[in-house]
């Protein structure tokens, strides 16, 4: 526990600009050897003299040397870290959480369903598949953003839509007269992906209502309950389940989470006062 | 294509899933296969509802024109949707716009005769329906996850 709590400075060797309020940066991992996480997994940033915030790793975990962080600028902390240029220091802990099943989607079909910047958490787990896509089945993503300039990681996107392996659909709530491509939310694409449902893996993040509404639609679709994987949000604070601030129910999201089975949270999701 | 085989194709589309072999090739009298070809209009707001799409492949923008802003695309529709619940709703208008994106296949479903053969044997009529209200629910289910707007962002 005191290795969690104990707070470490790397160096932003990075940044780029994703769209209006969004942005990611690379840390400097090589003084310390790397840094090992599992795709799911989330750092504690802490903008010296401000504050943490829970951020979620969006890098390629088997590219260590360079941790990165995407992140959007909503608050006094996170509008710091905004501020922040190359050469700047980063407080850091972690890795924290669960991760996303991998391995157990090993053999099967996979589709992850990303909500704005939920995408962010996803993509080491698309990186981790696409590094070995034979040993998976098909891999299905479905991305929705509010608007086409909100589209994180486009260039991206387009590289993976490019691939004969994958089958991607992107989204806008809200399109504008130059967007050309699918209008309507997220849920409304997962119907179109030809899976063997009974022997698929779900990943989905956003917001908590997108996950709620993409859940049932895969439920409906035939994917089981128990393959449908989520990740939750809280407000985390320690990240080591000791604070009680990211409390769920009978478990912490920083602990226990931020990636939990279906089975696990579908009866908490519906109960308000959590 | 002949009356069977259209029957043998309609069955495949998501939305006669529920409805029983003899259902379809009753609708099957109703439909024909009709292709559109990018930025064409499958239906233009205001106009009479004369068929029910069923769409086989290919993109339909469902769009509405607002003065100043141009056609405002509300929802993308693909292989497997249906558009054209009008056609059994009086007064029987489009309340919108369905252009084609890209290429599109559907049967098309001419709307005198789906209402002919709803009156005719109520029993079709009612799965039928049930098909068209299933599809109604998905959409408006999909139209109020729109309207949240959760990807709004908020202070943390």
């Amino acid at each position: 526990m005191t290795d969690a709590l104990l707070l470490e400075s790397m160096t932003i060797v990075r940044v780029r600009r994703e769209t209006s309020d969004t942005f990611t940066f690379d840390l400097d991992a090589r003084p310390r050897g790397g840094f090992r996480f599992a795709p799911g997994q989330f750092n504690m940033l802490y903008a010296f003299g401000l504050g943490e915030v829970p951020i979620s790793i969006s890098g390629d975990p088997l590219k260590p040397a360079v941790l990165t962080h995407t992140i959007r600028a909503v608050g006094p902390t996170t509008r710091a870290l905004e501020a922040l240029k190359k050469g700047d220091p980063v407080g850091v802990r972690g890795p924290f959480g669960t991760p996303w099943p991998v391995d157990q989607a090993l053999g099967k079909d996979v589709i992850v369903v990303a909500g704005g910047i939920g995408l962010a958490p996803l993509r080491p787990a698309i990186y981790s598949m696409l590094s070995r896509r034979q040993v998976f089945g098909k891999l299905c993503i479905a991305y929705g953003a509010r608007t086409p300039a909100d589209i994180l990681y486009d260039k991206e996107i387009e590289k993976w839509r490019g691939r004969i392996d994958v089958d991607l659909e992107v989204t806008v709530d809200r399109g504008d007269p130059d967007w050309r491509g699918h209008t309507g939310v997220v849920t409304g694409l997962l119907r179109r992906f030809e899976l063997d449902a009974e022997r698929t893996v779900a990943m989905l993040c956003g917001p908590e209502v997108m996950m709620r509404f993409a859940a049932r639609e895969l439920e409906s679709l035939g994917v089981p309950a128990a393959c449908i994987y989520l990740s939750m949000e809280r407000n985390m604070k320690c990240g080591v389940g000791s604070c009680g601030h990211c409390q769920l129910g009978p478990s912490f999201v920083c602990k226990d989470g931020p990636v939990y089975p279906l089975t696990k949270v579908e009866p908490l999701m519906s109960v308000r006062e959590l | 294509m002949n009356p069977e085989s259209l029957a043998r194709s309609l069955a495949q589309h998501p939305f006669c899933k529920d409805l029983t072999q003899a259902q379809v090739e009753f609708l099957a009298g109703c439909a024909k296969n009709a292709r559109y070809d990018a930025g064409e209009y499958l239906v233009r707001e205001g106009s009479l509802a004369d068929a029910l799409f069923l769409v086989r492949s290919g993109s339909v923008a469902i769009e509405s024109h607002i003065p100043g802003r141009g056609s405002v695309k509300v929802d993308t529709l693909g292989p497997g949707d249906i558009i054209g619940w009008s056609v059994l709703l009086p007064p029987f208008r489009w309340h919108l716009d369905a252009r084609a994106l890209a290429a599109t296949v559907v049967f098309c479903l001419d709307a005198n005769c789906l209402r002919g053969k709803v009156q005719a044997d109520h029993s079709f009529g009612y799965a039928f329906t049930l098909q068209l209200l299933a599809a109604a629910s998905q959409r408006l289910t999909h139209a109020r996850l729109q309207q949240l707007d959760v990807y709004k962002a908020e202070l943390r």
